[in-house]
């Protein structure tokens, strides 16, 4: 109370005054009208300013007052220099803004715990193992049978649950002519009641809903409940189709869960049971979590020697007995494989955040990004405080004069810091605004547009908290240096004249050394990414994207080639087709397998080959042309002939013609018994699976399949792909869709897309970084730049007297720009080898980020080397210009 | 006997008793009464009351509120608050503990 009203009367430091006057005036006049002379009562009453002060003081909170009263002319210093505040505002806005955004990212991504009850318990499975190129690889999936075995075998110290990735899905509510895309989860019936999660609707699923032949039951996310159905409670009982599959909707789940794959929505629960993996031994196809029992702590668990440490090898031990006694595993796997597949280290990773591919693949892009942001704001930081600096030193004397007058230092350091807090706080409300559109924007760029990451970007006390912090260390970053240099004031120098002239410009030289290092640091990582998004997506492909439209097409439980050919041949006379060709998927897509391949029945080589099924005609559609033999034709058949490209050629054919000779695919679980092919065309190499790979030995082989007695088998998913006559081929999209569900054939077109987008896809990642790279690089130029241009400018003003002695005296021109330039130059080679030997340290960091570039190329080093001595060319001009010009007989005559 | 301008930190005890008597008076007539009871020998000079005054509002002992007097001019009279009945408790035991040691040594010596 008495300390609020001190506050209130600071910053009401006027009315306070005439309250108090008003009541020592009515005291005299108290004193008169009793009967006291005028005169006489004035006078024992004393000064009533006097007085009026003593009482002031009392009644307002003094630190409070000194404050507003410093904050007050910090305002009117920032409004004297307008151009120049504006300038530092915007700059530093731009910093903290980013700053924060990228903080929201990183946080939302990886840091921010799931809204579950012990989400520091949680932990996800994975083995660790060599991969198929001998490179390290991770395999986080497992097989349903063998997580059965391994829940059950740790079931006293934790318990495990299986959560599948949340796939994008083709459902109904109605028929099954209403086909639309959900993300559907399957899990196990333990998770809701472990993750402590009540429903906002219905139920959840309790273990004993994930028994084979238990009710086909299905939980909706919140998330989906509110946009798919507006919360209607009315949901629940509803059916929901998904293949020949019904299952119904019994509950919702809580508000902000939105399942455990970070950066995907989960729309759909179902229980891991109804899922017909569930049952086989050799599909590894969901995650396993883990939750440790109560009275295991975390923060030592996973020590060796204790209680974690047995529990993975018990696991560990668990899985590999399944893996290695799984008659089905490795059916015609050569024992090569079998081994590599065998040595695995199981091992935990803390899942509180959850678990995703998108974490992955953004975590060194999201730790870059941070890394460019907060480089950007120092730069920006030391831009404003040599500003600030150079403000300072201009009112050295009026510094002076204030500590012989009696200010304390303390006041004088809260006078600067009142300052540099003026602009931080007004950047940090611009860089709330740029920060809350950024972060959502650089989000929409992270997946393809059909399928857009979503994270839950909630502006939370851990985001203000952050920006709190962050505005905290700018403002010491600004105002500390100039604070402690104003404070150090000696006012006998200063008065005197100014003393050393030197100190103010060395510490701006040491800041424009930091701020060029910095800035090469950025351009330098950043030409790196710019360089390697250009290489990738420059890479010749070896087939045409242009106009080609892809009808993902799916079949139920399948139909035979004869149906899928009609269809084919019912586009081609659909007008605006030019050609049409079926092949198993898409080249650049999501699917890719692959196979062992073994010649003249010899054990399988240690390389595998990939593979694509293909119609006649799909090469030439595709503009894939033929090195030598022939396309397929329309009796050819899998098995039989088989078209292989180069690198297969000189992988298992090496210094051979390979037409006419034959190879077999070895079987596997996956592809059934080991089948024979002749090859008859050989095509150039294409990427397959991923534009960052080298090319892979690829196979084709025809779409028409027929099974060991020469009868057709059916194809259950396939791609029609299209060659349009118009330029933008997603025109034709939708009445091709209607056209193939009109012939009501059994197909169902489940996707659209354009071969075109697939390739984009493939560079979405490098894409961001190199243009948020090349934003953040010209950003830190440009700071550069202008901070480089106003320190000299400060330092030619503050040496006008030298330089015009200097010139009276004789000395001719260049010696001057000499002066001038000499020690700035010397500052930035400095500045640029220290960035550039940050550079190579970060670089290693993410080198996996890099596409055919090194850290150690020539031009990558010359590139941010030539920037920055181009803008220290430009921003020095002016202020050479200046010193040239000045006129020795004015200065001589001013001093 | 000469005025003592000196109350010697008495003066925060003097102005609650006065307004624990006679609630809502103006600084005026604090000191006025001050004077009056005192027989004229205690006089509490203006440049001690107003900070006094103030450092006891800000305290919460004493609150004050501006009326209008007869002569149209506003006027700001205090009063107790139940801190302030309390600290005066305090003040003068207090005050009762320190003459009463006074007396003793007097009477030794």
């Amino acid at each position: 109370m008495s300390l609020w009203s001190r506050i209130s009367n600071a910053v009401h430091g006027e009315r306070l005054n005439r309250e108090i006057e008003e009541e020592l005036q009515s005291h005299i006049e108290e004193a008169i009208a009793s009967g006291r002379d005028p005169g006489e009562a004035r006078r024992t009453f004393g000064s009533i300013l006097r007085q009026r002060e003593a009482g002031h003081s009392i009644r307002v909170a003094g630190w409070l007052e000194s404050l507003l009263a410093d904050t007050n002319f910090g305002w009117r210093q920032l409004c004297r220099n307008k151009v120049t505040s504006a300038a530092a505002v915007l700059s530093l806005a731009l910093g903290i803004g980013s700053c924060v955004a990228a903080f929201r990212l990183i946080d939302a991504l990886l840091w921010r715990p799931l809204p579950i009850a012990n989400s520091s318990k949680l932990y996800v499975l994975s083995r660790q193992m060599t991969g198929l190129y001998g490179k390290p690889a991770e395999d986080g999936h497992w097989a349903t049978p063998d997580f059965n075995l391994m829940r059950n075998a740790v079931k006293d110290q934790a318990d495990l649950i299986a959560i599948s990735d949340a796939d994008r899905t083709d459902i109904s509510w109605s028929t099954d002519d209403d086909i639309e895309k959900a993300h559907v989860a399957y899990v196990s019936g333990n998770m809701f009641p472990l993750f402590g999660l009540e429903p906002a609707l219905g139920r959840l699923f309790i273990p004993a809903d994930d028994r084979p032949g238990g009710g086909p039951y299905a939980v909706l996310s919140w998330d989906y409940w509110n946009h798919r159905f507006g919360r209607d409670p009315h949901v629940l009982g509803s059916s929901l189709h998904i293949g020949d599959q019904i299952f119904q909707i019994i509950g919702v789940g809580p508000r902000d869960f939105t399942g455990t794959e970070t950066g995907t929505v989960t729309d759909i629960f179902l229980p891991l049971s109804v899922n017909s993996l569930a049952t086989q031994d050799s599909y590894a196809w969901h995650r396993v979590f883990m939750m440790l029992k109560p009275g295991v702590n975390p923060a030592t668990a996973l020590e060796p020697a204790n209680g974690l440490e047995q529990l993975r090898q018990h696991l560990s031990a668990v899985s590999h007995a399944f893996e290695a006694g799984c008659s089905t595993c490795f059916r015609g796997v050569p024992q090569a494989t079998i081994d590599r597949l065998l040595n695995k280290k199981l091992v935990f990773y803390p899942a509180g955040a959850g678990i995703s591919e998108l974490q992955k693949d953004y975590r060194r892009l999201l730790g870059i990004l941070g890394l460019l942001v907060a480089l950007v704001l120092l730069i920006a930081c030391v831009n404003v405080s040599n500003m600030m600096t150079a403000q300072a030193a201009a009112r050295s004397q009026e510094m002076a004069l204030r500590i012989s007058i009696g200010a304390g230092r303390r006041r004088l350091v809260q006078l600067i810091l009142a300052q540099s807090a003026l602009l931080a706080l007004l950047a940090s409300v611009l860089g709330a605004f740029f920060a809350a559109w950024s972060a959502p924007f650089v989000l929409s760029l992270v997946n393809p547009p059909d399928n857009p990451a979503r994270l839950a970007l909630p502006a939370d006390w851990r985001v203000l908290l952050f920006g709190f912090g962050l505005v905290i260390v700018v403002v010491l970053l600004l105002g500390l240096l100039p604070a402690l240099r104003a404070s150090a004031v000696r006012p006998i120098a200063a008065l005197k004249g100014g003393e050393d002239p030197h100190s103010p410009r060395r510490l701006m030289r040491g800041a424009i050394a930091l701020q060029v290092a910095f800035c090469c640091l950025v351009l330098f990582l950043s030409s790196l990414f710019v360089a390697s998004f250009q290489r990738l997506q420059n890479r010749p492909l070896g087939f045409s994207t242009d106009r080609l439209l892809l009808l993902q097409t799916v079949a139920g439980k399948g139909q035979l080639p004869v149906v899928w050919n009609q269809t084919a041949e019912a586009l081609r006379s659909f007008p605006g087709v030019n050609s049409v060709a079926i092949s198993g998927w898409p080249l650049l897509g999501r699917i890719a397998i692959n196979s062992d391949i073994s010649i003249n029945g010899a054990p399988p080589s240690p390389t595998p080959a990939w593979f694509l099924n293909i119609s006649p005609g799909w090469l030439s559609t595709m503009k894939i042309p033929l090195v030598s033999g022939r396309d397929f034709g329309r009796e050819d058949t899998s098995p039989g002939a088989a078209i292989v490209n180069e690198s297969f050629a000189r992988t298992y054919f090496p210094g051979q013609d390979p037409i006419g000779r034959t190879f077999d695919r070895a079987g596997n679980p996956y592809l059934g018994a080991a089948v024979r092919y002749k090859i008859v065309g050989v095509t150039p190499d294409t990427p397959y699976r991923e534009l960052r790979e080298p090319n892979r030995p690829v196979y084709y082989i025809p779409i028409d399949q027929v099974d060991n007695k020469s009868a057709p088998t059916s194809v259950g998913f396939a791609t029609f792909v299209i060659h349009t006559d118009s330029q933008n081929p997603m025109t034709l999209a939708n009445s091709l869709r209607q056209f193939i569900a009109q012939r009501h054939n059994g197909l169902r077109v489940s996707n659209i897309t354009t071969e075109l987008d697939l390739v984009r896809d493939q560079t979405i990642r490098e894409r961001l970084l190199a243009t948020l790279a090349a934003f953040f690089a010209a950003v830190a130029l440009l700071l550069a730049g202008i901070g480089l241009y106003a320190v000299l400018n400060y330092s030619v003003q503050q040496r006008r007297r030298e330089i015009g002695i200097r010139m009276a005296v004789g000395a001719p021109r260049s010696r001057i720009v000499r002066l001038v330039t000499v020690d700035v130059f010397l500052t930035i080679a400095l500045g640029s080898c220290a960035g550039l030997a940050l550079g190579f340290g970060a670089a290693r960091y993410v080198a996996s980020l890099f596409y055919q570039v090194k850290a150690t190329d020539a031009d990558m080093i010359a590139l941010p080397a030539c920037a920055i001595l181009l803008t220290a060319l430009v921003a020095t001009l002016p202020a050479v210009l200046r010193a040239l010009r000045t006129n020795p007989t004015e200065i001589l005559r001013a001093e | 006997m000469a005025k003592t301008d000196s109350l010697q930190g008495s003066l925060d005890l003097l102005v609650l008793k006065i307004l624990s008597r006679r609630p809502r008076l103006h600084g005026y007539a604090i000191m006025a009464a001050i004077a009056s009871t005192s027989g004229e020998v205690l006089r509490a000079e203006e440049g001690s009351l107003y900070p006094a005054l103030y450092r006891m509002e800000e305290a919460g002992w004493i609150r004050a509120e501006w009326i209008k007097k007869d002569t149209g001019r506003r006027a700001r009279i205090y009063e107790l608050t139940d801190a302030g009945e309390k600290q005066l408790g305090v003040e003068e035991s207090r005050w009762q503990s320190v003459s009463l040691a006074i007396n003793r040594v007097l009477r030794e010596v």
